[in-house]
């Protein structure tokens, strides 16, 4: 297991080296585009509604819509094929090939068939292939595997393409520019067209109704693809069907968006094949319109897992992608590392792993399926509003169970009282039950974060447990925040209008305990009865480990832990952002529907409640505000969380501080990297660190040097602790009117 | 408040595409000034402007389509909120004029400008049930950021340039 750390630490750390400053580049740059993109599109949130729906319905329906597809191709002309699997779609090409002696095949760019391997089979009966494509072309050249859905090439820099090609092709002047790479494989990959016996495409959407291919392309290389050679076989995946042909407009508005941040591409080729341009023979000298139209046209629909995906409850989602991009490059771990280290054999970013263990199988995840860790900021940028994470969870758990028995499980027996199978990962199972570690740390502080600390525990925490030593380890306190808050004596508010519960949650109740009693003081200066009763802890440590029925465990003792104070009606305010992201979002597949929604409707973000405070009339004047900082300039450079922004309260936090006089000014990083307990995984500290390094050189500019930092999530507390000079602090306590912090 | 011509000229502009407003009468001097020799085309299904007599080649062969320097062809409708023109495939090769050569000269009636991608369909939906169902939505020129940095021109046309027919005043 140790070993196997250090090989996954050297390989992300290789990887980083070569490949992360272009891949950063890119896919930070596709982000900042469709964060514009999408805001100058009116309707964009009905848009993905629309295409959502339109993708539920498809895939309900598919086996009725594929008879549809063929009945409508074959009407206009064309052939229907649909292959069982990999073997079986190149077969079926690999035939057409020899029945025509095919030498020469260009083909578009085609994820699907990178996930057949369909260049392989065609080379294996004789054919020339070739990728028009740049990018593909690029990966071609190069011999390697696409780094993005979109972007193939995007970890490849200019200087490395020019040098590539100056190798490969030995050109009579050397290759520098962008202008003269594109050049140089315009006319090579002219030539291969112009000889092309087929062209081989794929399609981003099928209609049912009309016999329609879509294809989203900015080169112009898939409309040569298509209308030069006289034979066309477009690869698609059965799940680019949808019913009609109006269903296209959707996702022509959405996909370039939320892929590389332009509003449409260069080209949007719409046609029903076989189309009605003449092919072009460069061997003949007569007018091209005299050439007799007599085109051929096969559509392979490859199953290859799709519809066993289709079965599963929880990986059919996986179906509605449209491989726009947008997951990986909203995801700031991807954008660190790009496909090649988050990614399987041909997917990449977050949903690659649905993909992967659809397609591929369950293994094929495995290797980087712990690189989402959850931020959830992926979320919200994709057109057809897949819960991406949820995807990578499920599969988790799913690996946890398939797990073989180990031998060192006895070492976490009595931390480990879950549901979980022996034989699961140590690492994940100490990190999972971390309620249990926090209690037994708390109750014996300070003595255990003194042996915590020592080398020799470190080290051994490290080989076993895969904890990083060059993290801090958190330190418990002796007194936690439940038993503060019952051992005060201050008298509890009489006729109050609000009553709250603040949700001791693991940090704020072991760790972080200021914060729990800030929060307290804050909300009772503003005439909040307060109560602070043991709740069991929400279970988003388990959750992101994959432990989903220990996860459940913990989200059915909450409820029953809270109920009687949401039937005494009680609001719950919570602290740490993550645990309301459970109760707001993963408690819907944990819970049943009322105890969800008894929890979900009145449990809110401590700023969220301060602000609806203060909305409702109550005097923000008990608060400390800037004026008496205590020390803390009134200046502020504020890190919301990850899942903080996913649920849209950012700016409830950064409006209360403004009132109370504060300047504030926000990050924009998707994520500060630590994300609960991945950063502490020995494998992963240099990604956590590198992702955060983005956090630390906007906290450093000019802009924000003299700021004081201000962080709303335990992690990114933790993060930015470890990156920066200075002391960051959770808001609550600049608004706490006793804060002596 | 823009009015449709207005809004498409911006958004053709913004898509790096250049544009000439003509009224019928003046279309073969417009299109003079902008095309590049040699060029190609392929006719345009329009009644009142048309390629013939222009210096434009229209039954071009593979080795005319290989060095001509500029394609002629028609939009069947102009998407103003997008700067988009469709193209639509012909048997007389409409789809090759307008993207082997370099520059690429579209010719769109203001009467065939659509609002939005919304409108777009709904008359694309009924051209294809009709039977025309070959069309390429095109926005500003061929483009790749594939080597590196944004390059235009790929493997089609690296400038694009809509002649705009305006409708016959009456
Ligand atoms: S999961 Fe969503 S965001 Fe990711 S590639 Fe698919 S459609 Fe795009």
């Amino acid at each position: 297991m140790s070993s196997e750390r250090s090989r996954k630490a050297e390989r992300i750390r290789q990887i980083m080296a070569t490949e992360g400053d272009s891949v950063e580049r890119n896919a930070r740059g596709f982000n900042e585009g469709r964060y514009e993109s999408v805001a100058r599109l009116e309707d964009y949130d009905a848009y993905k509604d629309r295409a959502r729906a339109i993708k539920e319905d498809a895939i309900e329906r598919l086996p009725e819509l594929i008879e549809r597809v063929r009945e409508t191709v074959e009407e206009n002309g064309g052939t229907v094929y649909v292959a069982d699997d990999a073997a079986d779609a190149n077969r079926y090409v690999r035939e057409l090939a020899r029945e025509r002696d095919a030498e020469t095949v260009v083909k578009s760019k085609s994820m699907t068939t990178e996930e057949i391997d369909l260049n392989e089979a065609l080379a294996a009966e004789g054919c020339d292939v070739w990728e028009t494509d740049l990018g593909e072309f690029v990966l071609q050249v190069a011999d390697e595997a696409p780094s993005h859905l979109v972007a193939p090439a995007i970890h490849q820099s200019r200087e490395e393409i020019a040098a590539l090609f100056n190798e490969y092709f030995d050109p009579d002047t050397e290759l520098e520019t962008a202008e003269e790479l594109t050049a140089f494989a315009r006319e090579y990959l002219g030539e291969r067209i112009e000889d092309a016996d087929i062209g081989v495409t794929g399609a981003n959407f099928v209609t049912a109704d009309t016999g329609t291919m879509a294809l989203v392309t900015s080169e112009g290389n898939a409309r040569k693809t298509v209308a030069v050679p006289d034979t066309h076989v477009a690869v698609a995946g059965v799940e680019k069907i949808v019913p009609t042909f109006e269903d296209l407009q959707p996702f022509v508005e959405l996909i370039a968006r939320s892929g590389t941040g332009q509003d449409i591409t260069s080209y949007v080729s719409l046609f029903s094949p076989p189309v009605s341009t003449p092919p072009v023979d460069f061997d003949d000298d007569g007018p091209i319109a005299d050439d007799p139209a007599d085109r051929e046209f096969h559509l392979v629909l490859l199953d290859n897992g799709r519809m066993d995906m289709r079965e599963d409850d929880q990986l059919r989602e996986t179906l509605y992608c449209i491989r726009c991009g947008a997951c990986s490059n909203s995801c700031a771990n991807f954008q660190s590392v790009g496909g090649h280290v988050f990614g399987g054999e041909t997917y990449s970013g977050g949903i690659a792993t649905g993909w992967e263990a659809g397609v591929h199988g369950q293994e094929s995840a495995d290797e980087f399926n712990d690189l989402c860790t959850g931020c959830s900021r992926c979320v919200n940028q994709c057109p057809v509003k897949i819960d991406i994470p949820w995807i990578n969870t499920v599969v988790r758990d799913r690996r946890n169970r398939g797990a073989e028995d180990g031998r060192l499980d006895f070492l976490v027996e009595g931390l480990s009282p879950d549901e979980e199978p022996a034989g699961m990962d140590l690492q994940k199972r100490f990190f999972g039950n971390f309620s249990t570690l926090a209690k037994l740390g708390s109750a014996t502080a300070p003595v255990s974060n003194w042996v915590a600390e020592t080398l020799p525990s470190r080290l051994a925490m490290e080989r076993v447990l895969g904890v990083d030593r060059r993290r801090d380890l958190p330190e418990f306190e002796r007194e936690t925040f439940v038993e503060w808050f019952r051992n005060r004596d201050v008298p509890r508010p009489v006729d109050a209008d609000y009553h709250a519960v603040v949700y001791p949650d693991l940090y704020t109740n072991y760790i972080r305990t200021d914060r729990g009693k800030a929060t307290v003081r804050t909300l009772e200066a503003l005439g909040v009865a307060v109560e602070v009763p043991e709740v069991a802890s929400s279970g988003r440590a388990p959750l992101s480990q994959g432990m989903i029925a220990t996860a459940e465990d913990h989200a059915r003792e909450v409820s029953a832990d809270l109920e009687p104070y949401l039937e005494a009606g009680y609001d719950v305010v919570a602290v740490e952002p993550s645990d309301l992201a459970m109760f707001r979002g993963e408690y819907e597949r944990l819970l049943d529907e009322r105890r969800y929604q008894a929890i979900t409707e009145r449990s809110y973000e401590v700023f969220e409640y301060v602000y609806g405070l203060l909305e409702n009339g109550v005097d923000p004047a008990p608060l400390r505000s800037a004026d008496n900082g205590n020390g803390v300039g009134s200046d502020l450079a504020y890190h919301s969380h990850c899942q903080q922004r996913t649920l849209e309260l950012e700016a409830y936090t950064t409006d209360v501080l403004e009132r109370l006089g504060y300047d504030v000014r926000t990050s924009d990083v998707e994520c500060c990297g630590m994300a609960g307990s991945f950063g502490y995984k020995r494998e992963y500290y240099e990604l956590s660190v590198d992702v955060g390094d983005r956090l630390q050189e906007q906290f450093e500019a000019p802009d924000a040097a003299d700021r004081t930092v201000v962080a709303s999530g335990t992690s990114c507390l933790e993060q930015l602790d470890g990156l920066l000079a200075r002391q960051p602090r959770h808001p609550v306590s600049l608004v706490d009117p006793d804060g002596s912090e | 408040m823009q009015t449709q011509l207005e809004t498409f000229e911006t958004n053709l502009g913004s898509v790096r595409t250049a544009v000439t407003r003509t009224s019928p009468a003046a279309f073969q001097d417009a299109l003079a000034d902008v095309v590049d020799e040699p060029a190609i085309g392929a006719p345009l299904p329009f009644a009142d402007v048309s390629l013939e007599g222009t210096g434009v080649v229209l039954e071009p062969t593979p080795d005319q389509l290989r060095e001509a320097a500029c394609g002629v062809t028609a939009a069947a409708l102009g998407v103003a909120d997008y700067g988009t023109v469709v193209l639509e495939s012909t048997p007389a090769g409409a789809e090759l004029a307008g993207l082997f050569p370099d520059r690429h000269v579209v010719v769109v009636r203001e009467r065939d400008l659509v609002d939005d991608m919304a409108a777009a369909f709904e008359r694309l939906g009924e051209r294809f049930r009709d039977g025309d169902d070959d069309a390429v939505l095109a926005t500003g020129p061929s483009a790749t950021a594939d080597m590196g940095e944004l390059v235009y021109g790929v493997h089609g046309p690296r400038e694009t340039h809509a002649i705009i027919v305006e409708d016959d005043a009456e």
